[in-house]
């Protein structure tokens, strides 16, 4: 058994391949995630962090490219018993706390549905039981299993999304956005959860934000993600302090501290993918600059990134 | 005065902290309702609803026992007792349905005139036949096809959109394809052509409406499925590894109830309307057999004379429309608030 939980392996999402829509949401992008780690995927709108997650989790078919959760393809045709077992092991939190309840349903049921698909419980009292101490554990009450989720609010309607991914005993969560559509008072409490589930359970998260400073604060590792490309990755605070991809620095550029002296000095630095002027047989590749920490760039900028590398 | 600022006046202790306990900050007060029982609440302040489904239990109910009340059979003629104006027990003091009818320009009992002890409520047609009776008869026909119409709007109607909606694709192509050529036909020529392969009535009727009633249904129950099917509880759900079946019956269907159910409100007086336009335009029920519409086409052709035959008829219909219109107005803005404008 190796140290990489997750294997991401030149993987292709191409929507409308061949045709004239063709959309490359994710264009030959690999990365590593290691057991019990917290890796930050940041990027714009539609630049493909959803994808990647959806693509990962099987929501998708990948055009190319692999996937391995603890050595094993993801999207390899299996019999129904792995798959049953992958189902369990790999779990998603959803972005907009609004839609990724069935407003139709008890809490008590959404929460129990993975214990109900995957047997998980025998009988009607071990099932509320084990919804009520999941409730608990998000710090929810037991007198809300019997309410539907259009009485709560954005904040607990997402811890009880998180309830629901923790019924079946993941190892790995893919937290879509969990926190990009709530009230900035109400993001602390959700990631603080979500630190705690990981200590407490070794859970290994996969975190999707557009949010650079929440990243910074919950991830180990961060991937920045640029029109289906993996531009840059490194360990969090190698990224923060040594931006070496020109869309990086305009993404850190980009963040606005509450502190006026500072604000009133800071230079967004825009990014245009121009700028590059990579020659037609310059090949652009994942280049380790440093330990852990690569950059997509042609040779030519590499020998220039490690020349002001300080 | 005085006595007011000192009771103003803090103590100490007001300003002690008071701790937030966790368990009740997180507490919901509102009672829990369920989505049905939400709506019913709703349901229950259109008034206009209430009463339309007050009306409307009355006309089932007397469809099913109105043929039995007054002892005459709706097909048994009797050629005396032709053309007799209403008279009802009771009411026939106050002057209002006493049997009077206009003979050769003159007002005169035709009961007395023609020596008829029993009492025709509604009258007789040119047959002697029993409107009264001829008239629930008609009402349970129309109520028939209309309960058959919903019913083939249920079934066909969401199993062929949700299909479609749901598996997507090629499927959704072959199936889209199909239906647009189906709604390319007249429904009326499709009721020609089934004529001319079966006998005009109910059965033909009801053809017509297998082969084209549902698609309305169909495409509203597509469009919903497209729109639920990409929702995040149903990826939720996926990612859990629920089965195609379980979340179209866990997921898809409750959500989409509303507007099945609405819309169903809506495609009963559209068949009850199109039975009786058929047998009005004479393609539709044959003689002996009594629906709205032949009750009405009799009583047009005599509406001068014997106005009473159309009347009755041309009430409940419209009252069965109407009734029916309202009920799923308040359906719609009880189960489906967004839908409101």
């Amino acid at each position: 058994m190796s140290d990489n939980l997750i294997e991401v392996r030149n993987l292709k999402q191409y929507f409308n391949a061949g045709k004239s829509t063709e959309v490359r949401a994710i264009d030959d992008i690999s990365f590593t995630i290691k057991r019990g780690e917290t890796f930050g995927l940041v990027g714009e709108s539609g630049c493909g962090k959803s994808t990647t997650g959806r693509t990962i989790i099987r929501l998708y078919d990948a055009t190319a490219g692999q996937v391995l959760y603890n050595g094993v393809d993801v999207h390899a045709p299996k019999s129904k018993k792995e798959n049953h077992e992958l189902n369990r092991k790999m779990q998603m939190i959803f972005q907009d706390p609004y839609a990724s309840l069935n407003p139709r349903m008890k809490v008590l049921d959404i929460i129990a549905e993975g214990l109900d698909i995957h047997g998980l419980v025998k009988g009607k009292t071990e099932r509320k039981q084990r919804v009520i101490d999941l409730l608990e554990t998000v710090g929810l009450n037991r007198e809300h299993a019997e309410r539907y989720p259009h009485e709560f609010s954005g904040g607990q309607r997402q811890r009880i999304g998180i309830a629901r991914a923790l019924a079946v005993d993941p190892e790995f969560i893919i937290a879509d956005e969990p926190i990009s559509a709530l009230d900035v008072s109400i993001q602390a409490q959700v990631v603080n959860l979500l630190k705690e589930l990981q200590e407490e359970k070794g859970l290994t998260y996969l975190f999707i934000a557009h949010d650079l400073s929440m990243v910074k604060y919950i991830s180990d590792r961060i991937g920045v993600m640029y029109f289906g490309k993996l531009v840059e990755m490194a360990p969090a605070d190698e990224l923060y302090r040594n931006p070496m991809h020109a869309y990086t620095k305009s993404l850190l550029s980009a963040i606005p501290l509450p502190d006026p002296i500072y604000e009133r000095s800071r230079v967004r630095h825009p990014y245009n993918p121009k700028d590059h002027q990579y020659g037609p047989d310059e090949k652009v590749e994942f280049h380790e600059i440093a330990p852990e920490h690569f950059v997509l760039c042609s040779e030519k900028e590499l020998a220039e990134m490690q020349a002001t590398r300080v | 005065m005085r006595n007011e600022i000192e009771q103003e006046k803090l103590t100490p202790q007001d300003f002690e902290r008071i701790t937030i306990d966790a368990d009740q900050a997180e507490r919901i007060e509102k009672p829990s309702l369920s989505f049905w029982q939400d709506a019913w609440l709703g349901l229950r302040k259109n008034k206009a609803a209430i009463v339309s489904m007050v009306i409307l239990l009355l006309v089932i109910l007397m469809a099913l026992i109105g043929p039995l009340l007054n002892g005459h059979a709706g097909d048994a003629q009797n050629l005396r007792h032709a053309n007799l104006p209403p008279k009802i027990p009771g009411i026939e003091a106050t002057g209002l349905f006493d049997g009077d009818g206009k003979l050769a320009g003159k007002t005169v009992n035709l009961y007395e005139m023609k020596k008829v002890d029993e009492y025709y409520w509604f009258g007789t047609d040119g047959l002697g036949r029993d409107l009264f009776t001829r008239l629930w008869e008609g009402t349970r026909v129309s109520l028939f096809i209309a309960f058959v119409a919903a019913a083939i709007d249920m079934v066909i109607g969401v199993a062929y959109g949700g299909i479609s909606g749901y598996f997507g694709g090629r499927t959704d192509d072959i199936m889209q394809r199909v239906v647009e050529i189906l709604i390319g036909i007249p429904t009326l020529i499709v009721v020609i052509l089934m004529i001319m392969i079966m006998d005009p009535g109910i059965a033909a009727i009801i053809v017509a409406i297998i082969i084209t009633g549902w698609i309305g249904m169909s495409r509203i129950v597509r469009a919903q499925t497209l729109k639920y099917k990409s929702q995040e509880f149903v990826l939720a759900s996926r990612t859990l590894g629920a089965k195609d079946g379980k979340i179209i019956t866990k997921h898809l269907l409750p959500n989409m109830l509303g507007i099945i159910i609405i819309n169903t409100m809506f495609t009963i007086p559209n068949a009850i309307f199109f039975e009786a336009f058929l047998s009005f335009i004479g393609i539709g029920l044959q003689p002996p057999a009594a629906s709205l519409g032949t009750l009405i086409n009799d009583g047009y052709k005599v509406m001068e004379n014997q106005p009473y035959v159309l009347l009755f008829p041309a009430i409940v219909i419209s009252v069965l429309m109407i009734a029916f219109n309202l009920i799923g107005d308040g359906l719609r803005d009880a189960l489906d608030p967004k839908m409101k404008d």
